[in-house]
C-alpha cells in the first residue's frame, strides 16, 4: 500500500512580524516549521505503517530549497521517501496553480492508495490545496478528518462539522485532509534523525522538467487570483484604563456602560 | 484559461442547508450579496441544493434573493463533495454567474475549493471585506493572512466566476422582508450513483447545546488566566448574570478546559457582540482577529502590558478572580450606582 503525504514548510505564524513600511513579512528570526495539520496527516500514515508491513510513505512538498529541512523531519519521523518540488517556475502560485503542480507530481509518482494532506497551512489558512489536488487527480475527498480507519477496500472516517461530525465511507484511492483532533504526532526517532540528517542528503528534488508540467499551468503567472494590495490591520484605538480598587473600577465601568445605554 | 468576463452576470450565494435548515451564514451572504449586486446593477441569486427543500426558497426570497436556483434529488439529501460540485459546476457553466459566494463552513470550504478547481477559477478564502471596484466592477476580496498579521486584497481579473468564502458572523444578516417573492428556477439535476464515491453513513450532532457565539449580544470569554476548567465556572456565572454566552481563547481549548465550539479567534468563531468581556486573555493577534469588531470590549488582565488592552474600550488591570465577583456586585447595584452618580 502506497501512501502519499502532502506537507508544507511554513513560518511559525505565532512569531510572525510584519514590516509596517513594506508590508512584507520579516523572515529574520522567524522559525520555519512543518505545518501542524500536515504533521497530523503524516502521523496517520505512520500509524498505518505501524500496523501493516506493506505500507510505504512518500512525502511531497512544494517550496524553496530550504524546505528540505522540513522534509528531513518527516523522514526522521518515519516516512520512507521525500520529494521536494522546487523550481522558480512554481513560485508565487495560488491554490489553483499550486495544486496543478502537486497533482502532476503525484501522478508521476503514481500507484497510490491514499493521499493524506493537512486541512490547511497556517500561513495561508485557505484549506483549498487538498480538495484541488483531489479534483485534478479525479479522486474522492474527505476534509476535516478527525478519525480514520481502513475497512477492506475502503476508508471509513469521521469528518468534523461545526455542530458534530459525520461518518463517511470513501472508495480508494482518495484524498483525506487531517485536523489536529485526528492524532498526536510522534517525535522523530534517534535512528531517523541519524539517517535523515546524515552525510548523504536523502531528499529528492524535482524541478519543472522532472515534474513534467506545462509551465503555463503553474506559478504566479498561471494563478487566477492576484494580490491587489496588502496592509497591516488597523487596531481600534486604545480606550480608557480604569483605576482604583477592584470595586471602584467595576463600579465606574457599570456606570459608564449604563450612561451610554450599553446595558 | 482566461474567459470572456463580460459574458458572466449576476451574484450567486450558496444557500447552505443542513437537515432542512438554512445556515445563518447564508442569510449573511444574502445581506452582503445584495450590496454587491446593487453596486454592479445585477440580480442576486441563491443556489439551493437538497431533497424536499423547496419550502426554504421563501426564506431566501424574503432575505433579498431575486432568483432561487433549486436543485433537488435523493442524491443531494446529505452533502457530498462530488454531488454538490457536479451540480453547481454544471449550473455555473450554464448560467454563468460573475460572482459566487460560499459560507466558510466546513462544507463551504470543502465545496468552494473543489468547484474552483473544476471550473478553473480563483477562490479567495475566509474574506472579511467584499467590495466592487468602482472602475472595473471587479470583486475585491480582503482576507487575513499569516495568522491575521497581514490583510490582503485579492482580485480575479481574467477568470470567472469570481469566488470567495466568507466566515460566519463576519457580515450582517440580510433584513427580512415578509411576503417578498422572486423567480424560482428548478434545475435539471444530472447525477448518477456512479458520480459519487463517498457515502455519508451517519450524522452525529454534538450533544452539547450549540453555542451560538455569532448571534450572542454579550460574550464573556476566558483565557489562560482562568487557570483551569474549574475557573470557567466564574466566567459562566458572569455570562449568566449578564444574559450572555461564554467564549474562550485557543489556549483554554488546547488545554482541554473547554470545548472547541467556544473558541473565539482566527481558527475559532468570529464574533462581534455588543459587549465582549475578555478575562485573563492576553490578546494574541489570532484572538484579536476574531473579536476586535465587537462594539464594546472590556479587558480584565493582571498584566498591564497585555496586547488585549490595545483594542479594549475599558481596561481593568487586576486578578480576574477578584475583579469578576466585584463586577457582578456592581452590576446588581446598577440602580444605586446611577443614583449616586447623579
Amino acid at each position: 500500500m502506497k501512501i502519499i503525504v502532502c506537507a508544507k514548510q511554513v513560518p511559525d505564524t505565532t512569531e510572525v512580524r510584519i514590516d509596517p513600511v513594506t508590508n512584507t513579512m520579516i523572515r529574520e528570526g522567524v522559525p520555519s516549521i512543518l505545518n501542524p495539520d500536515d504533521k497530523n496527516a503524516l502521523e496517520e500514515a505512520l500509524k498505518l505503517k505501524d500496523q501493516r508491513d506493506d505500507v510505504t510513505i512518500t512525502v511531497v512538498s512544494m517550496g524553496p530549497p530550504q524546505a528540505k529541512d522540513m522534509l528531513k523531519e518527516c523522514l526522521a519521523m518515519g516516512a520512507d521517501e521525500a520529494i521536494l518540488l522546487s523550481d522558480r517556475a512554481f513560485g508565487g502560485g495560488d491554490t489553483w496553480a499550486t495544486s496543478n503542480t502537486i497533482a502532476a507530481a503525484i501522478q508521476k509518482i503514481g500507484d497510490y492508495d491514499i493521499i493524506f494532506a493537512g486541512r490547511q497551512a497556517i500561513d495561508g489558512d485557505t484549506a483549498q490545496v487538498g480538495p484541488q489536488i483531489a479534483e485534478k487527480l479525479g479522486l474522492p475527498q474527505v476534509t476535516y478528518v478527525q478519525n480514520f480507519s481502513l475497512e477492506g477496500d475502503k476508508v471509513v472516517v469521521e469528518r468534523m462539522l461545526e455542530d458534530g461530525y459525520e461518518v463517511v465511507e470513501s472508495a480508494m484511492p482518495c484524498v483525506l485532509t487531517a485536523i489536529k483532533e485526528l492524532n498526536d504526532p510522534r517525535y522523530m526517532s534517534v535512528k531517523g534523525i541519524y539517517d535523515a540528517y546524515g552525510a548523504e542528503d536523502p531528499v529528492k528534488v524535482w524541478t519543472l522538467a522532472d515534474v513534467g508540467i506545462d509551465p503555463s499551468l503553474c506559478g504566479l503567472k498561471a494563478s487566477p487570483t492576484k494580490v491587489v494590495k496588502s496592509f497591516v490591520p488597523q487596531l481600534k484605538g486604545k480606550g480608557v484604563m480604569l483605576e482604583g480598587s477592584e470595586k471602584e473600577m467595576t463600579d465606574a465601568l457599570i456606570v459608564s456602560l449604563k450612561q451610554k445605554h450599553i446595558i | 484559461m482566461a474567459v470572456d468576463v463580460n459574458s458572466y452576470k449576476n451574484v450567486w450565494v450558496f444557500a447552505e442547508q443542513r437537515q432542512g435548515n438554512v445556515m445563518g451564514v447564508a442569510i449573511e451572504l444574502l445581506g452582503e450579496g445584495r450590496k454587491l449586486a446593487d453596486a454592479i446593477g445585477c440580480e442576486l441569486c441563491a443556489v439551493l441544493l437538497g431533497k424536499g427543500v423547496e419550502g426554504l426558497s421563501t426564506t431566501l426570497f424574503e432575505h433579498g434573493a431575486d432568483k432561487v436556483y433549486l436543485a433537488e434529488s435523493d442524491l443531494l439529501e446529505n452533502y457530498t463533495t462530488e454531488a454538490y460540485t457536479k451540480v453547481i459546476s454544471d449550473m455555473i457553466d450554464e448560467y454563468k454567474p460573475q460572482i459566487v459566494l460560499y459560507g466558510a463552513t466546513n462544507i463551504g470550504r470543502d465545496l468552494g475549493a473543489r468547484i474552483a478547481a473544476r471550473v478553473d477559477t480563483g477562490l479567495t478564502a475566509d474574506c472579511t471585506v467584499l467590495e466592487i471596484s468602482e472602475d472595473t466592477k471587479e470583486l475585491l476580496s480582503t482576507r487575513p493572512a499569516f495568522g491575521g498579521n497581514l490583510m490582503a486584497t485579492i482580485a480575479c481579473p481574467a477568470h470567472r466566476p469570481q469566488m470567495s468564502t466568507v466566515r460566519p458572523g463576519v457580515m450582517d444578516k440580510a433584513k427580512e422582508e415578509k411576503g417578498r417573492t422572486g423567480e424560482l428556477v428548478k434545475v435539471d439535476v444530472k447525477l448518477a450513483d456512479s458520480d459519487i464515491h463517498t457515502k455519508v453513513v451517519k450524522i452525529v450532532k454534538s450533544d452539547k447545546p450549540l453555542v451560538s457565539l455569532t448571534d450572542a449580544k454579550i460574550i464573556v470569554a476566558g483565557g489562560r488566566g482562568v487557570g483551569s476548567a474549574e475557573g470557567f465556572k466564574l466566567i459562566e456565572e458572569l455570562a449568566a448574570k449578564m444574559g450572555g454566552c461564554v467564549g474562550s481563547s485557543r489556549a483554554c481549548v488546547d488545554a482541554g478546559w473547554i470545548g472547541k465550539e467556544y473558541q473565539v479567534g482566527q481558527t475559532g468563531t468570529t464574533v462581534k457582540p455588543e459587549i465582549y468581556i475578555a478575562c485573563g486573555i492576553s490578546g494574541a493577534i489570532q484572538h484579536k482577529a476574531g473579536m476586535q469588531d465587537s462594539k464594546i470590549i472590556i479587558a480584565i488582565n493582571k498584566d498591564p502590558d497585555a496586547p488585549i488592552f490595545e483594542v479594549a474600550d475599558y481596561g481593568i488591570v487586576g486578578d480576574l478572580f477578584k475583579v469578576i465577583p466585584e463586577l457582578m456586585k456592581s452590576y446588581d447595584n446598577v440602580e444605586e450606582l446611577m443614583a449616586a452618580a447623579k
